[in-house]
């Protein structure tokens, strides 16, 4: 084992000064680096992302409500979604893979750094592509500084015709660098995880997130290759005069529906995998006990992963589908329910029989799957196809979709946040704060994404940027609005919390949680070098083996 | 004495309650005008029907982990911070792991086959020889209605006969689009269908009672989505009948207003729309031939008064900023005798 890091002489002098410490992070090809710099950046959109859904909600508070123009509003919701999902969720999650994977399998690093650090910085000046619109996007005829297209930018929204200027073209080319990025990333976990696990570590004996981001990787590689070759046949649409889905030249709508959605719904597994792969090793942690059925927790990973990429044109219920078409994507859609049914049921029985302990990253994650339970129900909801009619493309379908997104997603990374915060820092966060921030995003978020579902069943539509007063949907917006001003004010703590213990924290220590895989055997935050010796493992948990020698895992597994 | 009073009171309430229950169960005054739980027409009432089952099987399911999760929750809290030894570590079960693999897959199947009947049902309804056919072309950002049988063409606001249930007379809509994708959603008469050019779709609606009945565009089409507001007046088949002919009369004319018409032909008004019996015949907008007869303008953003319809053309972006009409740059004597001609345009 691994316990202890290389002993160098002490050294007294002072830390090297700001200009070379930048140069150090912005040349670095260490996963660790790399994976915190992801999640800084991500931080940071997710603040632009959530100030954009603020000023959507302060103008939907009340009916023909004027805070801002139309224009204004289209741009918000455009930026507030593509923002959220290509330069939030996917970093974020991608940061945290990149952090942990290595130190999870006894690796020194990814298997090929500097594509990783090539792969960060294409993600990284995509989002700024994207931003750029504001300044840039302007074109001819004065058309607008930020694409408005909606974030699924459907066809023939995208032509020319409709959407003049440049705005559209800052959207795809954004799109389009950040998905070789998340490409390279993908790769880059597969490599890892297949070629670089340390001596005894068989795909049997790996812990559950990596194998949860290998599933997700395979996931990015085939569903984000054709969101990639759609932009390019846009950019050939709108300039080079092809006509792949321009309507107006006899090209299709429909087409471009399923080669978004055929990116856009793997896209949630994507995204929702590495979810599960926090509470897989947070929950266990935090009930003393060892994750419940673990064969069949990487059975549905591999369900889930082989069924998300049949359900894409559930998003397309409405588009008028021949019924047979319809039907099949509502078996798919509902069959993927079962290994994700699984999931929360073994979750369930890990914590059943354990000693619970109410930390802050298990609070996060025990409220995931409470409210993961809802989003999979009204998923089911959503997937019966003619109550779709009904419910898809109103706020019943944003609810929903916020739910897995934030009730689900977010929840299990702020968890993440806070769990893995003291191996990466050194240092201990402030469990009040913690818990502060805990109940305020709760509250927040139950009073937003609950009261939201209802004006959609009372026939309120999505990106509207005023409805009419008298149809009953006033009072639910404005306890929407509400919750929102408790999310921010749970995020500003967490950010405080943050911030703060970087300084003030208590000094962690390597293994803070008596936790059970290997990044928590070497020292908090890890050398560049992650292991003294490389280790060699025998079981799932190979410090409950150190810890109990006389119980250990290996015998059972 | 007291007692009694009381009692009566206590019923008071209780029918006062009943009433209320009674109200929000009525279709004629649900808790909003769009509410998807008030249909009344087939395919929303099997929608419904078939949402009620999916409502209860996915609240059984919540009601039943739910349970376990706060159950597990509070019993197997850490209750003393001494005690360290880890609890007993289980690491799977074969048989309870088979139990929620089989029983989640027989509830799919369940749902599964009750949705795929109603996919079924509605998509597959024969359209009878008397049905009513209109055609209805989405534009940005606006609804144009074609009765091609019956030689009507109108915006906006969509007129149709009640269909009776024992001699249906279903009213099929064929959907197309001039321009971006939309949606027709009208939540009590049926799902959302969208609108998409080179794609024309089909959907089908057979009101059982008279009314107005509200909706919007929920596909989104571009600037103005949010006023792309969709009316359909249900009526009696002697009122439809009525506005049938009184739509395919061509245009009244008033001399007094002539010089209001010569502003509408001589300006760019008559590029985009038509007013049968003049020289205006332009597609891209709403046919004005018979305006007066409808309750709104502007696809329903405001209602049709004279101060509305002057507001409207003076400047069309002060009531739907973003929309397609230009502000003619017209005097004001002028846009009060465009006024008065449209007016006449009953």
């Amino acid at each position: 084992m691994a316990a202890e890091s290389i002993a160098l002489p002490p050294s007294d002098a002072s830390p090297p000064p700001l200009v070379e410490r930048l140069h150090q992070w912005v040349t670095t090809v260490d996963h660790k680096r790399l994976g915190i710099m992801y999640i800084i950046y991500a931080l940071i959109f997710l603040i632009v992302g959530g100030v954009e859904a603020t000023i959507m909600r302060i103008q939907l508070i009340r009916p023909h409500n004027d805070f801002v123009s139309p224009q204004v509003f289209n741009r918000m919701f455009t930026m507030h979604g593509t923002t959220m999902i290509f330069f939030v969720a996917m970093p974020i999650l991608f940061g945290f893979a990149n952090y942990l994977i290595p130190l999870m399998i006894g690796a020194r690093d990814m298997a090929f750094p500097r594509l990783n650090a090539f792969s960060f910085w294409m993600t990284a000046f995509g989002g700024l592509l994207l931003y750029f619109s504001f300044l840039g996007g302007d074109g001819l005829y004065g058309a607008g500084n930020a694409p408005d297209v909606g974030w699924f930018a459907y066809a023939p929204l995208t032509a020319q015709t409709f959407s003049r200027g440049h705005s559209t073209d800052f959207w795809i080319l954004s799109l389009l660098v950040s998905g070789v990025g998340s490409i390279g990333v993908a790769i880059n976990i597969v490599a890892t995880v297949l070629c670089m696990r340390c001596r005894g570590m068989t795909l049997g004996k790996m812990p559950l997130l990596p194998w949860l981001n290998l599933v997700m990787a395979g996931l990015v590689i085939l569903a984000v290759s054709p969101l990639t070759a759609a932009q390019l046949m846009l950019l050939v649409d709108r300039y080079l005069g092809g006509h792949f889905f321009d309507t107006q030249a006899g090209g299709s709508a429909v087409m471009w529906m399923h080669f978004f959605w055929v990116f856009g719904h793997p896209e949630v597994y994507i995204l929702v995998l590495p979810a599960f792969a926090f509470a897989s090793e947070i929950i266990p942690v935090f009930s003393r006990k060892a994750i419940f059925g673990y064969p069949i927790m990487v059975a549905a990973t591999i369900a889930i992963g082989f069924i998300s990429m049949s359900v894409w044109a559930h998003h397309m219920f409405t588009v008028g589908m021949s019924a047979p078409g319809n039907t099949f994507f509502v078996l798919t859609t509902m069959a993927i329910a079962v290994p994700t049914g699984i999931k929360i049921f073994n979750w369930l029985a890990t914590m059943w029989g354990g000693q619970i302990h109410f930390r802050t990253p298990m609070l996060f994650c025990i409220a995931f799957l409470f409210q993961f339970l809802i989003a999979g129900l009204t998923g089911i909801m959503l997937g019966s196809a003619p109550f779709d009619w009904h419910l898809g493309n109103s706020y019943f379908v944003i609810a929903h979709f916020h739910y897995v997104i934030v009730g689900g997603i977010l929840f299990t990374l702020f968890g993440a946040f806070y769990y893995w915060f003291p191996k990466m820092s050194g240092r201990m966060y402030n469990e009040t704060l913690g818990k502060l921030h805990f109940w305020l995003f709760f509250i927040g978020f139950h009073l937003t994404f609950d009261f939201m579902h209802v004006p959609g069943l009372l026939g309120m539509p999505r990106r509207i940027y005023t409805y009419e007063p008298g149809r009953g949907w006033d009072i639910w917006n404005l306890i929407v609005t509400i919750g929102v001003f408790f999310q921010a004010a749970g995020v500003l703590v967490f950010i405080g919390n943050l911030l703060w213990s970087l300084r003030r924290g208590p000094v962690s220590g390597s293994d803070p949680w008596d936790a059970w895989t290997l990044e928590w055997s070497t020292t908090s935050p890890p050398p560049a070098y992650n292991f003294a010796s490389l280790p060699q493992v025998r079981s799932r948990r190979p410090l409950w083996d150190l810890k109990h020698p006389d119980d250990p895992d290996w015998q059972y597994e | 004495m007291g007692s009694r009073i009381r009692i009566i009171g206590l019923r008071a309430t209780a029918l006062h309650g009943g009433a209320a229950l009674a109200a929000l169960a009525q279709p004629r005054a649900p808790l909003s005008p769009t509410n998807i739980f008030a249909p009344v027409s087939t395919p929303s009432q099997w929608i419904i029907e078939l949402s009620r089952l999916v409502l209860m099987v996915t609240g059984a399911i919540f009601i039943v982990v739910f349970t376990l999760l706060a159950y597990a929750v509070v019993k197997f809290r850490k209750r003393r911070a001494s005690d360290v030894r880890e609890p007993a570590q289980v690491y799977g079960s074969t048989q309870l792991e088979l139990a929620w693999t089989v029983i989640p897959i027989l509830i799919v199947v369940v749902l599964f086959l009750a949705t795929a009947r109603v996919i079924a049902d509605i998509q597959g309804a024969v359209r009878p020889s008397n049905a009513i056919e209109v055609t209805v072309i989405g534009h940005q950002f606006w609804w144009e209605y074609r009765y091609p049988s019956l030689k009507v063409v109108t915006a906006n606001e969509l007129h149709i006969p009640v269909s009776d249930p024992t001699h249906p007379t279903p009213t099929f809509l064929t959907l197309l689009s001039a321009d971006t994708d939309h949606s027709f959603w009208v939540p009590r008469l049926a799902g959302k269908t969208d609108l998409i050019p080179n794609h024309p779709n089909l959907m089908w609606v057979d009101p059982h009672e008279t009314g107005l009945y509200l909706g919007q565009c929920a596909q989104y089409c571009g600037t103005q989505h949010a006023m792309m507001l969709l009316r359909v007046y249900v009526q009696t088949r002697d009122e439809f009948n009525r506005w049938i002919q009184q739509q395919s009369r061509p245009a009244q004319f008033n001399g007094a207003v002539s010089e209001g018409q010569r502003i509408f032909e001589r300006t760019a008004c008559i590029n985009c729309h038509a007013v049968a019996g003049t020289a205006a015949n332009g597609t891209f907008g709403p046919d004005l031939t018979h305006l007066m007869s409808r309750d709104t303008i502007a696809s329903g953003a405001v209602t049709n008064t004279p101060e509305n319809l002057r507001r409207w053309i003076q400047d069309p972006g002060v009531i739907k900023p973003g929309c397609k009409m230009p502000a003619m740059g017209l005097s004001g004597p002028e846009v009060n005798a465009l006024t008065q001609f449209l007016e006449t345009l009953h």
